[in-house]
């Protein structure tokens, strides 16, 4: 039998959660911003990320330092505190020494110094990697944990919720208890014991967050369903005779996936915040590899000398968990006018 | 009520079982073990293996699951940490009052700050000052722990030298006099209840806010107000009943995320409780103190949500009465109260008719 799924205009109703209109704001601006700087890093970054150059020289330089860069024809590079061009050659005053190199030892010598030099806005930690790259590319590993562990929360709510809400009264009631059981969970307990056991890697991160997060989502698809089902599109399709997982498949699931998906969204902020905390704790993202977590961690016994260290990896994540959130109080806002601020 | 409550705590004893037995498996199959980590690329062969003999470790798993699982049972015996050397129970009896003090002061600030504030940001509703409120516990809710509490050793013990930077107790205080140790403890705890407490601060001011403006939208209010009350006594008194009686509920749900709390900034004070006891344990695959901790943790948050259902029982008439919708948070129950978390979508009322009513009775 030819049967067109019957649908609620989906646009309609992405207007309805108020995804478009929150979008439309500062909160959404500021997300945006994330995701730009995340897919534009290796443009965006004045430097790379990992790469240590001359570290004794370039290590927990303060915010705001600029080194003049010499390159030497035996293909090492010197940072400088000062460049002189002298007469035969260039005097440079590193780690606080001066010192004499010969013009021909120079390969980037100009008339009055050298051609390069190299400025760290935010500062650098104790390898001498420049703290602002570090933080852009950081955003990157924050933007892909997010969405991926969200993306499997997604996964597992749906299934779970839809399994829930359709099937027999016993399962949803185990299913249900479960959630709560898991709800109950302190997560942070849960996700160490989770990753020390096994090798860390990003993809352990995401796998481990994702299956500790679905559980809202959950809730929240067996919720939609349930209404769903006792709206006159299912009813008939039900009198028509529709296999019930048929109409789970076409009908109920696509009318319940928009406010899921914008719900799911939100979640990212979360999901970054615990992401940190495991990478603060040294057992998510592993250095090299730089997050906003496990750079703060870096910062943390140099704290007095070197404050900038943790404090500005920090800050990124301040605000790109405030972004998420924000965004998230839009919509909720715009749903339930009530405790909005605009009446 | 209280059948309701039994049900709910047998539930949770049998999902406890579950969460220790699953750990005890994960732990043990996952490559690498405590001799593992004891010992280093010099010891032989032969002397790690008598490592793992004296710890158990070379018998079928299944053989020390169920002997781990016979001391647990019949003598409560939770064994002795390989890495401490010292019984568990003695060990982690050692840690939770630390624990248990950061805990509790760190509620007392995040309620003390919470409520008010989310009363302040209801009333000035649309003003500046609840823009103001609502960005700054939003703040609060975004800001990660760890970060918050190196700033304020930033801030606060070195910039301005006002408190220590980490552990409970200055070395030598304890030939101090009683008082000067307390004094010292409390300087050592300012730190991080004030961190983990402000932190946990954001998500109140915005529950209490929210609540507080679905309670001001009820008709007995408008009655209270009608009968000529001053606006104090409407909003502090008549609201506030119904305001607290979810808070109630969110004390019992916050309990998890209030042992997260201490648990990271255990570790960034060097605060010698639990979640810094069960960090290090975890890292040296302390298989006895892992799951003895996983088992206090799941059992703390299970005796800290009978209590919060009791408690509720005890402020909202309509729960005596019968048993909540739907069984125990179960279908059609409360969700998780939308200060928490971004999942949940605005909380159903909670409050509803019949206890507006009973607000209004007492004027």
């Amino acid at each position: 039998m030819p049967e067109a799924p019957l649908r609620l205009d989906p646009l309609a109703q992405v207007a309805a959660t108020g995804a478009p209109r929150a979008l439309r704001s500062t909160a959404g601006a500021l997300v945006l911003l994330l995701v730009i700087v995340a897919v534009a890093a290796p443009v965006l970054a004045p430097y790379d990320p990992a790469r240590q150059v001359d570290p004794p020289a370039a290590r927990y330089q303060p915010p705001g330092t600029t080194l003049a860069l010499v390159e030497r024809t035996d293909g090492s590079v010197l940072l400088a505190n000062r460049v002189d061009r002298v007469p035969g050659g260039l005097k440079i005053e590193r780690l606080g020494e001066p010192r004499m190199l010969a013009a021909d030892e120079v390969a980037n010598l100009t008339a009055d110094g050298v051609a390069d030099q190299r400025r760290f806005l935010l500062g650098t930690d104790g390898y001498g990697r420049d703290i602002l790259s570090r933080m852009i590319y950081g955003a990157r590993i924050s933007l892909l944990v997010g969405s991926l562990s969200v993306a499997l929360a997604l996964t597992l709510g749906l299934a779970i919720g839809a399994a829930a809400a359709t099937g027999p009264r016993w399962l949803d009631s185990v299913l249900m208890r479960g959630v709560d059981a898991f709800l109950a969970f302190p997560r942070l307990f849960l996700v160490l014991t989770l990753t020390v056991l096994l090798p860390p890697s990003t993809a352990l991160v995401v796998v481990v967050l994702g299956m500790t997060s679905w559980m809202g989502l959950c809730r929240l698809v067996r919720a939609e369903i349930l209404s769903l089902r006792e709206r006159q599109f299912i009813l008939a399709a039900r009198s028509l005779g529709l296999h019930p997982l048929r109409i789970l498949w076409r009908h109920l699931l696509p009318n319940a996936l928009t406010p899921v998906l914008v719900q799911a969204s939100l979640l990212i902020g979360d999901v970054i915040l615990v992401e940190s905390s495991l990478s603060f704790l040294g057992l998510g993202i592993q250095p090299p590899t730089a997050s906003w977590g496990n750079m703060v961690a870096a910062g943390r016994d140099v704290l007095v000398t070197a404050w900038w260290v943790s404090t500005f990896p920090g800050l990124a994540i301040v605000l790109a968990v405030l972004a998420f959130n924000l965004l998230g109080d839009r919509v909720r806002d715009l749903l339930d006018p009530r405790t909005a601020t605009d009446r | 009520m209280l059948s309701v409550a039994l049900r709910r705590l047998a539930a949770s004893v049998l999902l406890l079982f579950l969460v220790l037995t699953a750990t005890f498996f994960l732990i043990h199959l996952a490559p690498g073990d405590p001799a593992n980590v004891l010992t280093d690329a010099r010891t032989t062969a032969e002397s790690m293996a008598r490592l793992r003999a004296v710890y158990g470790l070379d018998r079928p798993l299944p053989v020390q699951y169920l002997l781990w699982l016979r001391a647990v049972v019949l003598r409560f015996d939770w064994g002795v940490s390989i890495t401490f050397g010292r019984p568990v129970a003695a060990l982690l009896g050692d840690v939770l009052v630390p624990t248990a003090l950061l805990g509790v002061t760190a509620m007392i600030v995040q309620y003390l700050v919470g409520i008010p504030l989310g009363v302040v940001a209801a009333r000035r509703r649309g003003r500046v000052l609840d823009d103001s409120i609502r960005l700054v516990s939003l703040l609060l809710y975004s800001m990660p722990a760890f970060w918050m509490g190196l700033m304020a050793i930033l801030l606060f013990s070195f910039t301005l030298p006002l408190f220590p930077a980490g552990h409970m107790h200055s070395i030598g205080a304890d030939g101090l006099s009683p008082g000067a140790r307390a004094w010292d403890l409390l300087t050592h705890l300012a730190l991080p209840a004030l961190t983990l407490g402000l932190g946990m601060a954001g998500a109140t001011v915005r529950f209490v806010r929210n609540q507080m403006i679905e309670v001001l939208h009820e008709d007995y209010i408008r009655t209270a107000r009608a009968k000529g009350l001053s606006e104090r006594r409407v909003i502090w008194v008549h609201a506030m009943r119904n305001v607290l009686v979810p808070i109630v509920q969110l004390f019992g749900l916050s309990l998890p995320f209030l042992l997260n709390g201490t648990l990271v900034l255990e570790v960034v004070f060097s605060w010698p409780g639990l979640g810094r006891t069960t960090f290090q344990a975890i890292l040296a695959r302390d298989y006895p103190v892992i799951l003895a901790a996983t088992a206090l943790t799941g059992a703390l948050v299970v005796v800290g949500n009978l209590f919060a259902d009791l408690l509720h029982a005890a402020v909202d008439p309509r729960v005596r009465a019968r048993p909540r919708p739907g069984g125990p948070g179960g279908p059609g129950g409360p969700g998780r109260p939308a200060g928490l978390g971004n999942l949940d979508r605005p909380q159903p009322a909670l409050v509803g008719p019949l206890t507006g009513r009973e607000g209004a009775d007492d004027a």
